[in-house]
């Protein structure tokens, strides 16, 4: 899209929210880039992810002469808080934020209420390399389109794991692991809901129990009776750890259990997560990674510019610096990140594939053939639904 | 002398009121309302008392044990006064993880005793973290807020007060009895503020809460951050209107605290005239005086040490109770990030404790004697607002100005040292025996000069203990910090706590050392001074 063809629709107020994101010549891009400074608001609860953000904001300084600076969040909905009370509060540039790790409900959220800069994704020189058709989590978060206004940076798919040192063999689908709970009880755990990653997991046990799992891909319906749902974790919550009278808050706190050896199974949204704790020797070396049979859920994480930064030249260079095949190799290292690629290898050059041959797997990695199919997300108005329902049912008394 | 009262305390009543008032304007606008949102949550009343009763307790029992231990210096005294300030420092959440590492069924504790007394090879399935009823919470609270106590009334100088203790003896009263009866009545009335500003902390606290505190559902505090962190609309609403239950509940918490005030001014009053001397009461009591100090340093050195050992720990799984290897990784990553927040941490410290200490002291000279109530009830104000009740307020109303954050968060700062450094001055200062005053001016001197070349010379040691607290608390704010600086502004504490959430221990380890660390620099500083 060009400034010529949205002018017949250009209205100079909706103009400045939601219409900046003409595709501007690249090179006159990196030359108003040069000198502005960034604030990338993104988790900061992982001490991996700060050093890879970290080394991004190095090649960003000494190529292009940006100064990127790392907002360590607890919690994405700050980030997002924020750009909504700047809105209210009618700014229109000069924000706090310059760029967002976002996807799913934040970025509904941000994308209904015009707080984003857009769309600009799709006009990156990077994204030729961005493999959309046989990751179709690229463009699709969460069943929203997200039409140019967030940009993909790594893959994500829910990935189980367990000690080999106490178990061997682990239940491949939700009813075994449901029985192997049974049968060793207070040794599995899932991250209380709200927790996106709480979430995701009964998301994955919908999968498992619904009749007819296509519905989770268009919004729910109100009517709709979820009780296999509660009737399923009504029975396995007094085999869970504390009998569920206590949960991990979130992913590294589900993590840490494991590490303890409090949990024997665990689970994480990133395949490549326990190969890199053990590199970063934090994990035993015996745990394993495995999915279920039939696929697990995968998404994607994405970066977005809010509207009323003030460097959005910048903000669209990290965004296609984050696609740079040498910077995906480099976040799919299973002892940096371990994050799996948003690329599509077959049409980089030999030079950059190699990056990604050369990569070793890490000892509890699956190959992504053992990865299996990856689910969709389905629609969020089903993770509202059954974030609600969990928190009354089991969430206000133990 | 009247005209002056109401100059001089204005900067103070200010910098307290303003921003309180218009944090709580806007509350009251946004909450009222989503009131009957809130009322509809089914988890409201298990929340909120799960807010009120560890809150009372754990104020209670520290009271409590600030009575044993001053009353009855059992042994080890000595060591536990040493070792407040390095304890005090220690930030809330820091403090909180280490806590949790000791008693959790994979801790410390358990790894010590396993697998030779237990026979675990596996940690046991216990629910000795986050239970329902708020346990660890309130163990957690009473560890934490207790030396906070402690410091503060030693600082007040209860040993003056020694020779009242002298004379109960001669009278055959037993050690508890006799400072129970003689020397805690004087000492308390200057205790009282600090205690309620425990009681709010205590109530009100959202870091402590998350980490050892029950989550089905959470106190009440921890649910209203929660709802203002979610994305959607509807959920600011909520929180407001949650904010201001707990605003209703953090009064009555203060009425239900005044009225036992009242019933043990009564049990001295009745105790007092029933002349019964409690000499068996020692024997009782001093064991178990004993026992709490030794716990207190046990849990204090141990909860560090565990943040030590974990920051510099490789794999270290259950049973084992050392790391099999140890590695410097954390902290040469780290090292860079862990000074310039130090930096930031340290410039924002001096900055809000400077400024508290010149409102205070201007405040307070002003002051006329017996007057001393409605600035009190001021200094109240940040302290029993909860502050997710009126931040978000501050930061939504300097949003539209072109206020630095850092100078936003400078000034956030300042409005909750003020109130801690006012606390631990006031005492001391109103203390002063006027009768050298009056005895300066009758040799000519002016009242600046008796104020700075005698009042404050004099009060050497309690400006420089309010220091140290004043540079504890400004480490150790998050909210505040990450609110108006719009994340920012970086300092020791939003990177703790950004990184708790991620429960790597190994680098809250490193970031709870380096908080704990400047602030007990102050502290130790701060003992050194000698008054003239």
């Amino acid at each position: 899209m060009n400034r010529r063809e949205l002018g017949g629709l250009t209205v100079a107020s909706a103009a400045f929210w939601a219409g900046r994101g003409w595709a501007l010549d690249w090179q006159s891009l990196l030359g108003k880039a040069r000198g502005q400074t960034l604030y990338f608001h993104a988790w900061g609860g992982d001490p991996k992810i700060n050093d890879f953000v970290a080394y991004v904001g190095q090649l960003a300084a000494e190529r292009f002469g940006v100064t990127l600076t790392h907002v360590k969040l607890a919690a994405t909905s700050d980030a997002v808080a924020r750009v909504q009370a700047e809105k209210a509060a009618g700014k229109t540039t000069g924000g706090a934020v310059d760029l967002i790790w976002i996807n799913g409900e934040n970025f509904a959220a941000m994308k209904e209420a015009g707080l984003l800069f857009g769309p600009f994704a799709e006009s990156l020189p990077n994204w030729r390399y961005v493999d959309t058709v046989g990751k179709p989590a690229t463009t699709n978060d969460f069943t929203l389109a997200t039409q140019g206004y967030e940009s993909p940076w790594a893959m994500a798919q829910l990935v189980f794991e367990h000690d080999s040192a106490k178990l061997a063999t682990p239940p491949l689908t939700i009813a075994t692991l449901a029985e192997w709970a049974k049968a060793n009880p207070g040794r599995f755990t899932y991250p209380q809901p709200p927790d996106y990653l709480g979430l995701t997991f009964l998301k994955q046990v919908l999968y498992a129990l619904l009749p007819d799992p296509k519905v989770l891909q268009s919004p729910v319906d109100a009517a709709y009776d979820l009780s296999s749902l509660w009737s399923f974790l009504d029975a396995l919550h007094p085999n869970l750890w504390r009998q569920a009278k206590a949960f991990p808050a979130n992913e590294p706190a589900l993590g840490q259990l494991l590490a303890d050896g409090e949990t024997t199974i665990s689970f994480a949204f990133n395949p490549g997560r326990a190969s890199a704790e053990i590199a970063a020797g934090a994990l035993a070396d015996t745990v394993r990674t495995f999915v279920l049979t039939g696929g697990t859920i995968g998404n994607a994480s994405y970066v977005a510019i809010p509207g009323d930064t003030s460097a959005p030249e910048g903000a669209q260079l990290i965004a296609n610096l984050l696609l740079e095949p040498e910077v995906q190799a480099r976040a799919q290292d299973a002892s940096v990140l371990g994050f799996q690629t948003v690329l599509n290898l077959a049409v980089l050059n030999a030079v950059d594939r190699s990056r990604f041959d050369g990569l070793k797997q890490g000892p509890a990695t699956l190959s992504p053939a053992a990865l299996g199919p990856t689910l969709l997300e389905p629609h969020a108005s089903w993770m509202t639904r059954i974030s609600g329902d969990w928190v009354t049912r089991y969430g206000v008394a133990p | 002398m009247r005209r002056r009262t109401g100059t001089s305390g204005l900067g103070l009543a200010l910098a307290l009121a303003l921003p309180v008032a218009a944090g709580l304007g806007f509350a009251l606008r946004s909450g009222a309302s989503s009131l009957t949102l809130v009322m509809a949550w089914p988890g409201l009343p298990r929340a909120m008392l799960l807010s009120l009763l560890p809150g009372l307790a754990a104020t209670a029992m520290a009271v409590l044990l600030v009575l044993a231990l001053l009353g009855l210096r059992p042994p080890g005294f000595a060591v536990l006064e040493r070792l407040l300030a390095p304890m005090l420092a220690v930030p809330h959440a820091a403090a909180a993880l280490g806590l949790a590492f000791l008693i959790a069924p994979s801790g410390w504790i358990a790894r010590a005793l396993s697998p030779w007394a237990t026979g675990w090879t596996e940690p046991p399935d216990l629910l000795t973290l986050n239970d329902p009823t708020g346990l660890a919470l309130t163990l957690g609270l009473v560890l934490r807020e207790t030396p906070f106590l402690l410091l503060i009334a030693l600082g007040l100088g209860s040993r003056r007060l020694d020779h009242r203790r002298l004379v109960a003896a001669t009278l055959g009263y037993g050690k508890a009895m006799g400072f129970a009866l003689t020397v805690w009545p004087a000492l308390y009335p200057q205790l009282r503020l600090p205690v309620l500003a425990v009681l709010v902390y205590a109530m009100t606290n959202v870091d402590m809460a998350l980490i050892l505190g029950p989550g089905l559902p959470h106190p009440l505090a921890v649910q209203v951050s929660l709802w203002m962190t979610e994305p959607s609309l509807a959920h600011q609403g909520l929180a407001a209107a949650g904010a201001l239950v707990q605003l209703g509940l953090v009064v009555l918490g203060i009425g239900i605290w005044r009225g036992a005030e009242a019933l043990g001014h009564r049990l001295i009053l009745t105790l007092a005239q029933g002349g019964i001397r409690g000499r068996g009461l020692d024997m009782v009591l001093g064991p178990l005086a004993f026992l709490a100090a030794v716990l207190f340093v046990l849990f204090g050195a141990f909860g560090l040490a565990g943040l030590a050992l974990w920051s510099v720990a490789g794999p270290w799984p259950f049973p084992q109770a050392l790391p099999p290897s140890l590695s410097l990784a954390v902290w040469s990553r780290a090292g860079p990030d862990l000074l310039a927040t130090s930096a930031n941490s340290l410039g924002l410290a001096a900055a809000a404790t400077v400024a508290a200490l010149l409102l205070t002291l201007s405040a307070l000279q002003g002051e006329a004697p017996g007057r001393s109530g409605r600035m009190a009830a001021l200094v109240y104000l940040p302290l029993i607002v909860p502050q997710v009740v009126f931040l978000p307020g501050i930061a939504a109303a300097l949003l539209p100005l072109p206020v630095p954050p850092l100078l936003a968060v400078a000034v956030a700062h300042l409005v909750f040292v003020l109130p801690y450094v006012f606390l631990a001055l006031a005492g001391p200062f109103r203390a002063w025996d006027g009768r050298l005053a009056a005895v300066a001016a009758t040799l000519g001197g002016s009242p600046w000069r008796i104020l700075l070349r005698l009042r404050l010379p004099m009060l050497a040691r309690p400006l420089a203990t309010a220091a140290a607290i004043g540079v504890a608390v400004s480490v150790g704010l998050y909210l505040p910090t990450l609110l108006l600086g719009g994340g920012r502004v970086e300092t020791l504490t939003t990177e703790a706590v950004a990184l708790a959430s991620g429960a790597n221990r190994r680098v809250v380890g490193a970031y709870g050392l380096m908080q704990a660390f400047w602030p007990a620099l102050a502290y130790a500083l701060a003992r050194r001074v000698k008054p003239i």
